[in-house]
């Protein structure tokens, strides 16, 4: 049998240091989407608060610090850093190396992340466990703020080059005004 | 233009998909005469003042919605999610 390697999806992309930014890729482990059927939603929460410990997030939220459900759309999260539980009020899929995700922190993460995205990540009305769906430039993906100036942002993993790229252009931009 | 995500809250217009006319979820019955199903396929009015239109919140939740809003002073009065909503 061949020996597989493992890559991941922002391999010898990151990481950047640019400017007011450190950008780096996060490896969430197991991916699980969770979807709750219709009328499934409240045996869905209750399990998996037996099982890891967090309920299912309302909109734009995330619960949990070890085990996390992260809301990404309509009657959706996705559960990262550990194992999901048989649920089985809800469709689970298996989205483990489906995301690039990366951490984008420092002083100038919210200018970069403002040239990007058209949502509001401002600290005083985002904060951290906040989760946003939106788009980063024409790129749907999901934005949580993990820290006072830290962020997680997660695209498909086929699109890795594209988010890195219009990351590292915005974080050029805004080095460059802060020379001027 | 910002619009009222039931779901998200309010977002910037980029984020949403145009549908049209909020007519298209009153799906005639499938022996309704031909001329109904005319209607409802092809004839709009088009209407300065208050619509009720179809969005897709394509770069966000993923929700359709009927927004309703004013083509003339551009006020957006609401949006509900289509299910919830009436056609
Ligand atoms: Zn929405």
């Amino acid at each position: 049998m061949a020996k597989l390697i493992e890559t991941t999806p922002c391999a010898g992309l990151l990481p950047l240091s640019i400017g007011g930014v450190n950008i780096h890729e996060i490896n969430l482990g197991q991916v699980t989407l969770v979807a709750p059927y219709a009328g499934g939603a409240k045996a869905t929460s209750d399990a998996l608060k037996a099982a890891i410990g967090v309920t299912f997030p309302k909109p734009n939220r995330t619960n949990g610090a070890g085990p996390r459900a992260i809301w990404c759309g309509l009657d959706q999260a996705l559960i990262v850093g550990g194992a999901c539980p048989d649920l089985p009020q809800a469709a689970v899929v298996d989205h483990s190396d489906a995301w690039a995700v990366v951490r984008i922190e420092g002083a100038e993460a919210e200018a970069v992340l403002a040239r990007l995205v058209p949502a509001d990540l401002r600290a005083s009305v985002f904060k951290r466990g906040h989760t946003v769906r939106t788009m980063l430039v024409h790129m749907n993906v999901g934005i949580t703020r993990v820290g006072a100036s830290a962020f997680e942002v997660m695209a498909m993993r086929s699109m890795a080059g594209t988010l890195v790229h219009d990351l590292e252009q915005a974080a050029k931009g805004v080095a460059a005004r802060a020379l001027i | 233009m910002r619009l009222p995500c039931p779901i998200c809250g309010e977002r910037d217009r980029r984020e949403f998909y145009y549908k049209g006319d909020a007519l298209a979820l009153d799906r005639p019955a499938g022996d309704a005469d031909g001329g109904v199903w005319d209607d409802y396929l092809h004839n709009r009015d088009n209407l300065a003042g208050v619509v009720r239109e179809l969005w897709h919140h394509a770069g966000g939740c993923g929700a359709w919605i009927v927004v309703t809003r004013d083509t003339v002073t551009h006020e957006v009065h609401g949006a509900e999610r289509v299910g919830k909503a009436k056609a």
